[in-house]
């Protein structure tokens, strides 16, 4: 087992946090959202890993003449994509009506709510 | 009987695309009925479940039930706890349903059926969170019960502010779920599990924590400390409260936020109670010490705000911090005292939030120094008001003090003081805002400044200012309120909650739940410290004016998203360095 993937997702995760933190503009910002994101797919198919395995189908191999990979984590990174897409769509929408509402999108200028 | 658990998720589901297909073609009061109606249906099949949930069933959907000890099915859990929070998450709904019967005059591109499914998909999230027994389900209901709630905040989406605090609730909310989900994959990866309690079998069976068993907690912790708006995770919560539709921030405020208690406490009991999780002490140190915190920030902010939403938000805030400090002492006895004080605590803020409702439908505005005296003719209001800041302060009998005496029994000591003052700095600043706004006591307060959210300028959530307010928005505050009295009163309700809680919880240990002397002089000392406090407010403005110590405390509420990110950031590595102590020592 390689810790270098575990790595790249923790790595992952906080520069897109580092992303979020520091942006400028808020459509960059929930890119940065979907950066954090992608670091859970990496995550999740690093654990479902195997050295030598081959995709969990059935259909061309006979079960049990060769290791597969994790079923399991790739359908759960599927649930993940479906709920992030959701949200970076809800929240572009978003940005769209801030952009509207505020004329603009720099979080520095939003400045409504506070205290 | 427990073949129906599944029903509950899926009935608001199918009820809300049903509004959906169909609902460009509804007249309004049509879909405004069938919303009521499948959410009442769903309500009363939760209750029907839950008079007959001992002893605790389970149910594996479709099925799938587990081979060997191992498992790829779901399995949703039929206990106390859990629906009992499904039970509130949908008599919730049917009451904002009920108080915004034909509440916004003019939906969306005239699609009269958006908003009772939006409110219908809120009720399937929340009901599916409290039921699941699946880690990974518990995300997935997690952010469809988030999602949801980003979509109904910025609902009036030609509002300035509510397009900006729906969006820092939804960057917030959604980076708190990745770190969830990272933990979730984490515990997949050393127990090859997605059911709770067999994750927390096989942690045991791999011996004691370790740096990865830390890891997890943390992030899971995370995520739901994030929902639950713990301090520094809380950020968010003000914003979204202050600018929702008032009927959303009766279920933001009522239930959901409670909702991110309750995974803590569902899945520190079920996943990392054993020897293989984190040590008791380790949980004990960090919730108690996040709860005061989050207690504590929650009651100064909420005295100094002059926009009432934001002030009740802030309120639940603080109240989240003793939930907090509750579950973190670990002991059967205050868990059936939170569950008493959510109950409570649900019922008198979702009141409040209602009322507040009826003046911004009325007068246009939430600020409490603009709408100084000019509310005297609101009778009704004025008393549903105060009895909801007398509730919120912990007078008995309201279930909430039942509740918070049972935990300040519990805590005991300095903890126990800590109760008192919250409570009745939070029920101060709503008796406060009563007397201003419905009598028009004292002076006109003077501004505090320039950093701070005024409640002028909101535009009413109806077609207009209200001439007069509609029976339905006067009747369900007053029922929430009779409810949550009612829970107080009613002879063996504190009893049943508590072998409920017990039975999922602590393994049926059985104690007391009654009042005693001690939690009813309690109640009744915090009760009198609030209007203690808002008669002096009221009378003296600048005597409890903002002093300069808690200018800093309000600069760091900036309304800037990045500013929320690093303190997320910066309350994960709190969680981590509180709870290492207990790995490093195995």
């Amino acid at each position: 087992m390689s810790v270098l993937p575990y790595l790249v997702a923790a790595w992952v995760f906080l520069a897109g946090c580092y992303g979020l933190a520091a942006s400028r503009n808020l459509i960059h910002a929930v890119g940065c959202l979907s950066v954090c994101q992608a670091a859970t797919y990496v995550l999740l198919l690093a654990v479902g890993y195997r050295d030598d395995a081959t995709a969990p189908v059935y259909s061309d191999i006979e079960p049990g003449s060769r290791p597969v990979v994790d079923p399991v984590v790739q359908a759960l990174a599927l649930t993940d994509v479906v709920v992030g897409a959701t949200v970076t769509a809800l929240l572009l929408a978003l940005v769209v009506q801030i952009s509207k509402r505020h004329g603009t999108v720099d979080p520095d200028e939003l400045s409504e709510l506070r205290g | 009987m427990h073949h129906l658990l599944p029903l509950l998720v899926a009935v608001p589901l199918l009820g809300a695309g049903l509004l959906v297909a169909v609902g460009r073609a509804l007249p309004r009061v049509a879909a405004d009925t069938v919303g009521c109606a499948v959410s009442a249906g769903t309500a009363a099949l939760v209750i029907v479940l839950l008079l007959n949930s001992s002893p605790p069933r389970t149910e594996w959907v479709g099925g799938w039930t587990p081979v060997d000890g191992r498992s790829v099915g779901i399995v949703l859990v039929g206990d106390g706890p859990g629906l009992g929070m499904a039970a509130l998450a949908s008599l919730l709904t049917l009451a904002a349903l009920t108080y915004s019967w034909r509440y916004f005059e003019e939906p969306p591109r005239r699609h009269a059926g958006s908003y009772p499914a939006l409110m219908l998909v809120f009720q399937a999230g929340m009901c599916g969170f409290a039921i699941t027994g699946d880690l990974f389900n518990a995300f997935v209901f997690f952010e469809l019960m988030s999602v949801v709630a980003y979509a109904l905040t910025g609902y009036r989406v030609e509002e300035a502010k509510a397009v900006q605090g729906a969006l820092t609730f939804g960057v917030v909310n959604s980076l708190g779920a990745y770190a969830m989900l990272m933990g979730i994959a984490l515990l997949y990866a050393r127990t090859g599990e997605l059911t709770m309690s067999l994750i927390g079998r096989g942690l045991d069976a791999h011996g004691g924590p370790d740096a990865l068993v830390l890891a997890s907690f943390v992030l899971v912790l995370t995520g739901l400390l994030v929902k639950a708006a713990a301090v520094p995770f809380h950020f968010w919560l003000p914003d979204a409260h202050a600018v929702a539709p008032t009927p959303v921030c009766m279920l933001l405020s009522g239930v959901m936020v409670e909702l991110g208690v309750y995974g803590a406490w569902r899945v520190y009991g079920t996943v990392f109670s054993g020897p293989g999780g984190v040590p008791a002490a380790d949980l004990e140190r960090m919730l108690v010490v996040l709860g005061a915190l989050t207690a504590a920030v929650g009651a100064v902010m909420c005295w100094y705000q002059r926009h009432i939403k934001r002030l009740l938000a802030y309120s639940t805030v603080a109240h989240i911090g003793l939930f907090l400090i509750g579950i973190g002492v670990l002991t059967p006895q205050a868990d059936d005292g939170i569950a008493l004080y959510i109950l409570g605590h649900a019922g008198v803020k979702a009141a409040l939030f209602a009322c507040t409702g009826i003046l911004l439908d009325r007068y246009g505005s939430v600020d409490e120094h603009v709408l100084h005296g000019r509310a005297r003719r609101q009778r009704a209001v004025a008393v549903m008001f105060v009895v909801g800041g007398l509730g919120l302060a912990g007078l008995p009998p309201f279930a909430g003090a039942l509740g918070k005496s049972v935990a300040e029994e519990a805590a005991g000591g300095p903890l126990a003081v800590l109760y008192v003052i919250a409570s009745a700095m939070t029920a101060g600043a709503v008796l406060r805002v009563a007397a201003r706004v419905f009598l028009g006591l004292g002076p006109p307060p003077p501004d505090a400044g320039e950093y701070e959210t005024t409640g002028s300028g909101e535009e009413p959530e109806t077609r207009g200012r209200l001439g007069f307010v509609p029976d339905t928005m006067t009747a369900v505050p007053a029922l929430l309120l009779a409810g949550a009295l009612a829970a107080g009163v009613a002879p063996g309700f504190g009893e049943t909650v508590a072998r409920a809680v017990n039975e999922a919880g602590s393994g049926g240990a059985v104690v007391p739940v009654h009042w005693t002397p001690y939690g009813i002089l309690l109640g009744l000392v915090s009760t009198a410290v609030a209007v203690g406090l808002a008669a002096l407010a009221v009378t003296r403005p600048r005597l409890l004016a903002a002093p300069d110590w808690a200018l800093p405390l309000r600069r760091l509420q900036s309304g800037h998203v990045g500013d929320y990110v690093a303190w997320l950031l910066v309350g994960a590595t709190l969680l981590g360095a509180l709870a290492l102590p207990g790995v490093l020592g195995t």
